[in-house]
Order: C-alpha cells, then structure tokens, then sequence
C-alpha cells in the first residue's frame, strides 16, 4: 500500500497548524516525523484519520485520492492510530476495547466475548504483544495500556499505523521494547508514521526521517548520518544548546524535610508508601519516575491539596503536614502544578487576573472586599515584561495563548514572590523547545539565589539536565538516589522500572 | 539487579472512610437507643402481621409478635451492629449491613406502629412495588440517558406530559392508545431535550428544568381549561386491571406481593430484563455505554457519539411517557393536576441509588416505594405520628440514602458533558 498526503493545509480560527504539507509513506517502512510540540504533527495525523476535514490537500491510497469523512472511513481503507492521548475506555475489559466498534456478534447484536477474546489472544501471541484480555483497562499500567492500543489498531487490520509521540509514558527499557514491536510490525510488511520530537529515538528507529516546523515540512534526513544538532536545528530553525547551562551546586541548609510520608490516592492505595528526602537551599532534587508512581501524590500532600495519612513534613524546621495550601503557600513555597490548564490557570481569566490568582485576596491587590484593579494591572505588566511572556495584551483571556506563555504565566506569579521552596511538576511538558530552554533557565537562576527545589518530571532527559540530586520513584517509594555525573539514563530507566540492586 | 515482581497494591481505609465508618457505627448505637426509648418501652400489645392476601390459593397462618419483645431484640441488635462496626468493621459489606439495619428499623416501627392491631404485611409490600413502578420507570428512563452521559432532569416532566395523554387520549380511544400517546409524547419531550443539550450544548440541568416547567404548566392548563369541564368524556379511561401469573402468583407470600398486578407490573420487569441484558450484552450496549465514558475514543472508532445520543435519549424518553402514563392508565384511571409529585427526581435518586444499572434501580425504587406505601398504610393505622410527617417519608428516605447511605458512586465519566467534534 502506499499513501501520499499532497498539499494539505489545515487552518483553526488564528492558526495556520499545516501548510502545504507533502508526505508519502510505502507498506514495509517507519517514517519518522520529527517537529517540537506545536509544530502541528497532531493535526496532521488526525486529518489523515477523518477526524479533522483538511482545508486544502488530498489523500491519496495508492494514487486514488480518499474522502474521509469520519474515523471510520480512514479504519476501512486500512489507516491506524495510536492516539498521543489513549483512546481506550478506563472501564471496559481489553477485549471490551479491542472490539469496540467492530464487535464480533452473534444473531440480533448480541456480543460474542468468547470469540473478542480468542482474537486478542491471537494477536498477542503473532506480535509478542502479552496481555489478559479480561483486564480492566484502569488497573493497567500505561505501558501496556499502549499495548492494547496497538491490538486495536492490528484487529482493525491496518496496513498504514500511525503513532503520535508513543514514547512520552514508556521507560528507557519499555522504548526499547517499543521499537522491537514496531520494527516486527514493519517486517511484517506494514507501514509506520512514527511522531516524535526525541532526536534520539528518531534515530535509532525510522528509516527515514522528514521534519516539519510550523506546520511545514521543512526538510527530510538520512537517520543513518544526521547528526543529533543538525536535526535539532531543522527541527527547531535556530542552533540550540542541547544541555542546561548551569554551574555546580552549592546546597546550604536544609529547607524541605520530608520524613515517612504515606499519602493515600482517590482509590486508597498507599500511592506514596513511606517517603523520606530532603531538599537543601541552593539545590535542585529531580524526582524522576514512570508517570503513576506517586508523584502526583507527593506533590499533592507537599503542597497541601492532599492531607498524608502519616509522616511528617517540614519547611524550614517547622511541621506543615496538615497545613492548608494557603498556608503551605504563604510560606514561601512557589508551587507550578502539573497540569497547567486544570490546576494551575483559570483559563477564562484575563493574564492580569490568573498573574494575582494567589495573592489577590491581600494587599495591595485589594483593599477589604474590593479589588485594587490599578495595582494588578501595574503587576501584570512589570510580570509580562520580566517573564517575556508573549500575549496580545495583559487582558486577553489565558486559553488564548500557546502552551508556552501559560507556562511563563504561572512561573512568573509562582517565582515572583520572595520563595524559599519551589516545587514544578512537569515544568516543560508540552512546551516548544524556546519555552523549555527559558523555563530551565530560569529555575537555575532560582536556585542559584538560594532556592530549594524539587523537580518532578517523567521525562528522564529533563531530570538528567537540571537536577543536582536525582531520586527515583516507583510504586510510591524512593528506590533510588544518585547525582547525575554518577548513572546515566539507562541505569535510571532500570531504577524506573522497579528493578533493584542487590 | 533483580526485576520487581507485580503485587497487588495494597488498600488502605482513608481519613475520611475512617470517619465515616465512625459515624455509621455511633448512628447503630443512637438508634439502638431510640428504638429502645420509643418503640419498646411502655409499648404493650401484640402486632398482627398477616402474610397472606384474601383469595390466596393456600393459606398461611398471621404472624403475632410481640411489639415491645420485637424492640428489645431490634434494639440488642443494633447495638451489636453498632459495636462491631466501632471496632472491627464490616469493611466491604458495610452498606449490606446498613440495609440490613434499616430493614429491621422498618420491621420494628411497623410492630410498634401495628401493635394492638393487624396490619397486613403483604398488602403492604404489594402496595410498595405498585408505588415503585413510576419510580423504576423514571430511574430506567434516566440510566438510558446518563449511560450515555446526558444527564436527563426532564423526566419528572415526561412522566407527567405522558400521564396526561394517556388519560386524555385513553378516554377518547381507549387505553392502548393512550399508553401509545404518552410514550409518544415522552419521546417528544426527550427529543427537544436532545436538540437542546447535543446539537446546542444547552447545559443540560436548564433544559430538564425547562422541560419540566413546561410539561407541568400545559397540563395544569389543558386540565382547568378542558378536562375539568368534560371530566366523564375526556378524563375517564378504563383501567388495566390485575391479573395473576399462574403457578408464580400461587407463591405463598411471594405471589401476591409480585405477580398479582396489571400489565405495567409485569412491563416493568421485563423492561428491566431487556435494558439490563442490552446495556451489558449486546454491540449497541458496548457502544451506548463507551460513548458515556470516553466518547472522544468512541468517536475514534468510527462510533457515531451523536446518533446513540440522541438514539438513547428518545428512548429513555419513551419509557418515562410510558411511566407516566401507569398514573393515569394503569393505577388512577383519571388526570390530577401534577399527580407524577416528584417521582421523576425519585427516579433520578433511584438511579443513582442503583449505580446507573437497571437492576440496582429497580431495586433502590423498590426501597422509596416501601417509604411511599407506609405512608398510605400508617395514615389508617392511625399512629401518633402526624399525617403530615407519614406524607414526608418518600422524601426523606431520598434524601438519607442519596446524601449518606450510598458512599460515592461512580457515573459515567463523561455525564452531563457535551461533545464538540474538532
Ligand atoms: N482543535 C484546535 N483548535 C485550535 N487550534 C488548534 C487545535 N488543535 C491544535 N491547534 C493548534 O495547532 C497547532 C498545532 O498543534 P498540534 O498539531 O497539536 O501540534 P503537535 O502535535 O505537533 O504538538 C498548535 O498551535 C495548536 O495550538
Ligand atoms: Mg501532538
């Protein structure tokens, strides 16, 4: 099979997300498509899977040009997708998932089970793809959550799969194990887009490599003899430093103590199982870990949003387990939440409104019960400016701007303050290269003022980058500690994994 | 190095689950204590329960029971309850002990509230599962709509457009087609509510509340201004009437109470059946039920989010016009201003009481129809208790169980959110 994307366009209300796109892609290949966050990889995938219409091009299956109006027409001429964000019903079984859609069925559309199962088995044990089909997606972790994903899409019979960015929620060891399934995919004669933007990973698995950078293609590589800063600077349009600059630390005394921490999650487990660390002035700890393990958790009880069921807490030498994140706030500690839009922004407020969300109750904000709106715009302004925050105006409401700038929104009202302990889940997930290389930038700057900080971030480069201290967290307990000049990724991916020493 | 190896996570009681634990267990012991005050002490005479209806096949002897012996076993036993769940726990069956608590709190007020006298113990249960029967249908109507995540307020409304129609259009051409016209106009109704909540993203709660406004202003209206005055031509229907299922209506005590009733009885529990069975067995059930958790991935499948929505909706309409159409048709055989009385909220609780299954709501309706039968059979007991207190016990029971008894059950993930394509 072979299908060509020819001239597709794709505009949403302000941005243009593909422009002109070219693409082709033959059965028995990986195509790697390389493009940082934002670059439009997404919304191309999901133009050639009928789920957005084009507002240009075409979609040519073996020359003949496709009209897909709906998920459904891309599934029956033999296009797979293996979504960014999973598609699967936390609720069903794994068969419950595989079948959905196209069930097995007896007389009056009645689900035969025996045979949904009979097929999964099937093709878990022709790909090396293990699982129990009557799982429960929820109780799964994501690793195999991706599993079931692939299964779907192999049931569906595909000859073209696409996978949008399937590395962001695997282990070292679990992307490894990634690209043995899908190179078996491509022997076995189908055709793979692969969406990234890891240099590495690129690399290492297409066969060939095109780059695409707002929303165009602008170049294609030999995976086989670029070098990792020629295609870092295709990806990105500028040469970028590929490591934090940052001199060696220079820890004074300790400010975040946490001894014995067990925080209970919404179904009960002990999702942080007896934690101890501390966290000195002038230093950055990383909390690295496979999404899941606790860290949410961890983060939730440090800043007061969770109450620990036991263990203690202290800042500065003072017990603030049960204290209520006004208070844990008001004590210097600068909290940038891992899902900016859920928790860290209201994005129906105004910039000037989300820059005062945690101090407007006080001056010079405002004065009683009425708001000084003066004062918060003349602080919006400053903050916009020293954050280079890139925003139309102060008043514009904050979904309207990139993931970029929310981010600098929420670390200019988080580091604005005089902050002694500063705690970012997930500080650059999403973000393009530009607002990651400023983020990282400024908490080495926090930190050499004399901050304590504590990183948490499933991306194992990131930690390797910033941290000074590296802790490893799985299953809720710290199974590891090193500095980063001492292990690498591989070792850490171990760690993450749940593998020991002995 | 070593590979961990998988164990399941452990599970741990909650600050919050302790405390509530806690309060159940201080809840037994206080009502042990008021059953002992009121129901037992100074209580005399004996409580005749009878267990078999009049032209029952064959006959069982009544049960007399002491009223004040009742309360001091009920008592001792509630405040065991209450002294285990203070210190061990029930753990996982704490809401089956609560149930079984609450039963013999029924039981007990009923030996209290009988005592010296005779109540006929399967008139009232017969009455509970004809009370419940608007109640199952309202809850069946709202697990069609919330299990595919549009959360349906509009019920109460749908009841009562249908129970008008079927008195109306059953007084003109007889009741079939009045049963016919309030499932129609219930499907109506649900249509409006889907235009309104799927194409419009109308939020959800206004569009029911709306629906309902208007469904009890048209038929207060029409009623003063037509039916009052052409009450003998246009607001008398013929009844169903009873009719026994042979060998299961000759149950001793089971019979009469479940299999003596009329056809919206025996509609009811096939109605469950075939809901329960396609929601959890067949291909439009896995769909239906895909598309109220993650519709996003249904649509990615190629499932049409939409057309199960507005598919489901209809129908759920559909079988609230037919509940309420039992009102007139099936139970009153006349229109009354506003007679669904809040049945169709019931039936929301219900609904949730039964965790969105059609089983679990036929159930939790079963439950506020026992509240909503011992208010018609105490007011001719005559207890001290107020009339006006026997008529709150529908309510209040919602209102236990909704807010405390049940814990936190889980909807559909995506109930009551629109999906917008793109
Ligand atoms: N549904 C949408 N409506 C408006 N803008 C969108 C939508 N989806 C994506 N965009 C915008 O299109 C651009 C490309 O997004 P996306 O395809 O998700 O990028 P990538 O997958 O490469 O990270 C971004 O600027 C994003 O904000
Ligand atoms: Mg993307």
């Amino acid at each position: 099979m072979e299908l060509e994307l020819k001239g597709i366009t794709k505009r949403f209300p302000g941005v243009l997300a593909n422009d002109r796109v070219n693409l082709e892609i033959k059965s028995g290949e990986i195509l790697g498509l390389l493009g940082e966050n934002g670059a439009g990889k997404t919304t191309l995938m999901n133009i050639l899977y009928g789920l957005y219409s084009a507002t240009e091009g075409d979609i040519l299956i073996d020359g003949r040009v496709q009209d897909f109006q709906s998920p459904g027409d891309a599934i029956a001429a033999g296009i797979g997708m293996v979504h960014q964000h999973f598609m699967l019903v936390p609720v069903f079984s794994v068969a419950e998932n595989v079948v959905l859609g196209v069930e097995p069925t007896r007389a009056a559309g009645i689900l035969n089970m025996e045979e949904a199962r009979r097929d999964v088995r099937q093709i878990s044990a022709k790909y090396g793809l293990e699982v129990d089909p009557d799982a429960v997606i929820e109780d799964l972790p994501v690793g195999i959550q991706q599993r079931v994903e692939i299964i779907k899409v192999l049931f569906r019979q595909a000859e073209i799969i696409v996978f949008d960015e399937p590395t962001a929620v695997l282990t070292p060891q679990e992307v490894e194990e990634f690209f043995g399934i899908v190179r078996s995919l491509r022997d076995a004669g189908k055709g793979i887009i692969f969406i990234t933007h890891k240099l590495d990973e690129i690399r290492e698995v297409a066969d060939r490599i095109n780059v695409l950078r707002r929303g165009r293609i602008v170049g294609e590589a030999d995976p086989k003899v670029v070098g990792k800063e020629e295609l870092a600077e295709l990806m990105v349009g500028r040469p970028v430093e590929l490591v934090v600059a940052k001199e060696e630390a220079n820890p004074g005394a300790p400010v975040l103590e946490v001894e014995d921490l067990v925080v209970l999650d919404d179904r009960n487990h002990p999702n942080v199982d007896g934690v101890s660390f501390t966290v000195h002035a002038g230093e950055i700890v990383g909390i690295a870990g496979v999404q899941g393990n606790g860290q949410t958790e961890l983060v939730e009880a440090l800043t007061g949003l969770r109450t620990a069921l036991s263990g203690v807490v202290r800042l500065s030498g003072e017990v603030v387990t049960d204290d209520t994140p006004r208070e844990i706030h008001r004590k210097s500690v600068a909290h940038v939440p891992e899902d900016r839009q859920r928790s860290g922004l209201v994005l129906t407020f105004t910039v000037a409104e989300n820059l005062v969300l945690d101090s407007y109750y006080d001056e010079p904000f405002s004065r009683g019960v009425v708001m000084d709106w003066g004062r918060t715009r003349e602080n919006a302004r400053a903050l916009v400016e020293e954050y280079d925050v890139r925003t139309p105006s102060i008043e514009v409401e904050v979904r309207n701007l990139s993931g970029g700038n929310q981010q600098k929104v929420i670390v200019a009202r988080e580091f604005s303050r005089d902050v002694k302990f500063t705690v970012a889940s997930q500080p650059t997930r999403g973000l393009d290269v530009g607002s990651i290389e400023y983020i990282h930038e400024r908490i080495v700057k926090e930190r050499d003022a004399g901050g304590a900080i504590l990183i948490v971030s499933t991306e194992l480069d990131e930690v390797m980058a910033l941290s000074d201290r590296i802790l490893v967290m799985y299953r809720g307990k710290i199974v590891a500690e090193r500095r980063p000049d001492e292990t690498d990724t591989t070792k850490l991916g171990l760690f993450m994994a749940g593998v020991t020493e002995t | 190095m070593t590979a961990a190896t998988a164990t399941a996570p452990r599970v741990l009681r909650s600050p919050a689950e302790i405390r509530r634990s806690r309060i159940i267990g201080i809840i037994y012991l206080m009502l042990a204590a008021f059953v002992l005050v009121v129901f037992a002490m100074g209580t005399e005479g004996d409580a005749t329960f009878k267990l078999a209806a009049t032209g029952d096949r064959f006959e069982i002897p009544d049960l007399v029971l002491s009223a004040a012996g009742l309360s001091y076993v009920a008592a001792a036993f509630l405040a065991f309850l209450g002294g285990i769940q203070l210190t061990r726990g029930f753990g996982k069956a704490t809401n089956i002990i609560l149930g079984l608590a609450m039963a013999v709190i029924a039981f007990t007020f009923l030996g209290w509230a009988a005592a010296g006298k005779s109540l006929s113990l399967v008139g009232m249960l017969q009455l509970t599962v004809v009370k419940s029967v608007p109640i199952t249908f309202g809850a069946l109507s709202g697990v069609m709509c919330e299990r595919v995540a549009v959360i349906n307020i509009g019920i109460e409304g749908m009841l009562l457009s249908g129970a008008f129609l079927g008195a109306l259009i059953g007084s003109v051409a007889g009741p079939w087609m009045g049963i016919l016209a309030g499932i129609l106009v219930g499907g109506l109704l649900a249509f409006a509510l889907a235009v309104l909540a799927i194409k419009y993203r109308v939020d959800q709660i206004i569009a029911g509340v709306v629906i309902n406004i208007f469904a009890l202003g048209i038929t207060s209206y029409l009623t003063s201004s037509i039916l009052v005055e052409n009450s003998d031509t246009l607001n008398r229907v013929d009844i169903f009437r009873a009719w026994k299922v042979p060998l299961l209506g000759d149950i001793p005590f089971i019979g009469p109470i479940f299999f003596n009733h009329n056809f919206f009885v025996y509609g009811m529990y096939v109605l469950v059946a075939v809901i329960a069975f396609a929601l959890f067995k067949t291909r439009w059930g896995l769909r239906s039920r895909a598309v109220g958790e993650h519709p996003k991935a249904a649509d990615t499948l190629g499932i049409n989010v939409f057309r199960f929505r507005y598919l489901n909706v209809i129908l759920g309409g559909m079988i609230a016009g037919f509940g309420g159409a039992y009102f007139t048709v099936g139970s009153a055989g006349a229109f009354d201003e506003n007679m669904s009385a809040g049945r169709g909220f019931i039936g929301l609780a219900a609904m949730i009481f039964g965790r969105w299954h059609p089983v679990g709501a036929l159930g939790a309706a079963l439950v506020f129809g026992f509240a909503d039968s011992l208010q018609a059979k105490l007011a001719i007991l005559q207890t001290p208790i107020p009339g006006e207190f026997l008529l709150m016990a529908p309510y209040i029971v919602t209102v236990i169980v909704v807010a405390g008894v049940v814990g936190r059950a889980r909807p559909p993930a995506a109930d009551g959110q629109p999906y917008v394509k793109e």
